[in-house]
């Protein structure tokens, strides 16, 4: 297990225990974290598990795909940090990660 | 005494979220979720892709983890049939002659298969796709050298037979209609579906009726055509698309028409009972029309309206509506609903496979997109659609043009 944290735009913060190799949305999905969505399931093609990675965590998180910076270039507030967090899979070296939460995935 | 919380009636992606995002909103009401399948809700679209080929893990195919509804004090009935409600006394019954009381009842019922009444159909080896257990039978009996007739050249029929050429099957798709995806797609994704998977080696007969199966020991053994002729197989998938099941709202008294009747809200006629996803009839005022969608998206986005009601939180804004499909390693997303469409506008090349059709009305205001392998165009059309953008035909087919310039320089453009 690594040890997530997700930090609603509200401030309110969620430390979850996700597996290696299991993916950030589905980490907070799974643990009813309000705010990702992951409505199509992991698939990047739906936009609606943005999240902001915490400076500190971005070489670690890795770079965009493709298909992902295509969805982020036209979803709301898309900062340099951005990320589909379905995208961004589990492992021990992200234990400790920090993401915050946009206002809204739709 | 007035009963308290709410009881979903089905136990699928919609009822799931709608669920789970009751507790996330806060509801602290009793949540009854009644489902007539074994398995908590579970994805289905992975059903004709990853999971059928076997690369998902089972366990990521549910929703939430079997164990989430306990933890949020969500009581999950499952194997359990609602035999009626009655709006009068406002309780549902069930199959087992229990009486459960609403306050609010949300009808999350889904859609059936259409069946298709030919002799022959019950055969063994005969298969159908809608549910976790549809799926097991169908990839239990996929393999290399397997002779896969899919009926019907929609979606579902489409996805498994890319995915079942991908674990070795030989592949026919039998489609009614001049060209597959004839009632959901363009001519131009039409044609272009058409030549990917011959090029795949799948046989596509195009405007063939069925008229029946041939069985040798209760056992298909083939197709048989109008024509006369008989398409052998080993194993036949039917895919000629779905119903709403409305049965129970229209025994009940709701206003049913090719669905359940709902408002902007996933309201029914009855202002007690919602409903949400396939089985609706809703109305889509950005096309002037009441549509019944079948897509995760349409039921996603009523399920979030149910929230945002009984949780008393701000409606959400309504949203284009959007579909997926993936094939081989093809991805298809659409954008829009293509009503009352003026002309079509292909920007890239289907020779390449990547590509995009905007749906223009007469106006050029974007009605719809459809995208292969083109994510940033369908991510511009889905903001698109909803803004009733006008596009710009010759700037739309400029493809040497970046997708957020289509728009710049139209007037009035945002």
């Amino acid at each position: 297990m690594s040890k997530v944290t997700y930090i609603e735009f509200s401030g309110k913060q969620h430390t979850i225990d996700v597996p290696v190799g299991t993916s950030v949305m589905r980490g907070a999905v799974d643990n009813g974290v309000p705010g990702i969505d992951g409505d199509c399931g992991g698939e990047c093609a739906c936009a609606t598990c943005h999240v902001y990675v915490d400076p500190a965590w971005l070489a670690r998180t890795g770079t965009r795909t493709e298909m992902e910076q295509s969805m982020l270039s036209f979803a709301a507030g898309t900062e340099d940090n951005s990320r589909l967090c379905c995208q961004i899979a589990m492992s021990a070296e992200l234990d400790g990660l920090i993401v915050k939460l946009p206002e809204g995935q739709h | 005494m007035r009963a308290d919380g709410v009881v979903i009636v089905g136990a699928g992606h919609a009822a799931g979220t709608l669920a789970a995002g009751l507790r996330q909103g806060g509801y602290t009401s009793p949540i009854r979720l009644i489902g007539a399948e074994p398995l908590p809700p579970y994805q289905r679209p992975p059903l004709s892709k990853a999971w059928l080929k076997g690369e998902a893990d089972p366990a990521g195919l549910l929703l939430r983890p079997a164990t989430f509804y306990a933890q949020h004090d969500i009581d999950l009935r499952l194997s359990t049939r609602v035999a009626g409600i009655d709006r009068a006394a406002a309780c549902v019954h069930l199959g087992s002659g229990e009486t459960i009381p609403y306050e609010h009842l949300v009808l999350a019922t889904g859609s059936t298969l259409r069946r298709l009444a030919v002799p022959g159909i019950d055969s063994d080896g005969i298969v159908e796709l809608r549910t976790e257990a549809d799926a097991q039978a169908l990839r239990t009996r996929l393999g290399p050298g397997v002779r896969l007739a899919v009926v019907g050249g929609g979606y579902i029929g489409l996805e498994v037979a890319a995915t079942a050429r991908g674990l070795g099957a030989e592949v026919v798709v039998i489609e009614r209609e001049q060209r597959l995806l004839a009632r959901v797609a363009s001519q131009t994704l039409s044609a272009f579906f058409a030549d990917f998977h011959r090029a795949k080696g799948v046989s596509l007969m195009l405007a063939a009726s069925v008229t029946g199966f041939a069985t040798a020991a209760g056992k298909v053994t083939g197709v048989m055509l109008a024509s006369g002729e008989t398409v052998s197989c080993d194993v036949a998938l039917v895919g000629i698309g779905a119903l709403a099941n409305d049965a129970l709202a229209l025994a009940a008294g709701l206003v049913c028409r090719d669905g359940v009747v709902v408002d902007e809200h996933a309201v029914t006629s009855d202002p007690a009972i919602f409903a949400i996803g396939d089985c609706t009839q809703r109305p889509m005022p950005r096309y002037g029309r009441s549509v019944r969608l079948e897509s995760v998206p349409n039921a996603l986005e009523q399920a979030r309206q149910v929230v945002a009601r009984l949780c008393g939180k701000p409606m959400p804004a309504a949203e284009a509506p959007w579909f997926w499909s993936e094939q081989y390693d093809l991805r298809l997303q659409i954008a829009g609903l293509s009503f009352d469409v003026a002309r079509t506008v292909v920007r890239g090349d289907p020779a390449t496979a990547r590509f995009a059709v905007f749906h223009l009305d007469a106006d050029n205001r974007l009605q719809a997109l459809e995208a292969v392998n083109s994510p940033a165009e369908f991510a511009a059309a889905r903001q698109w659609v909803s803004a009733r953008q006008i596009i710009d035909p010759a700037r739309a087919a400029d493809s040497a043009l970046p997708v957020k310039q289509i728009i710049e320089s139209v007037p009035g453009a945002a």
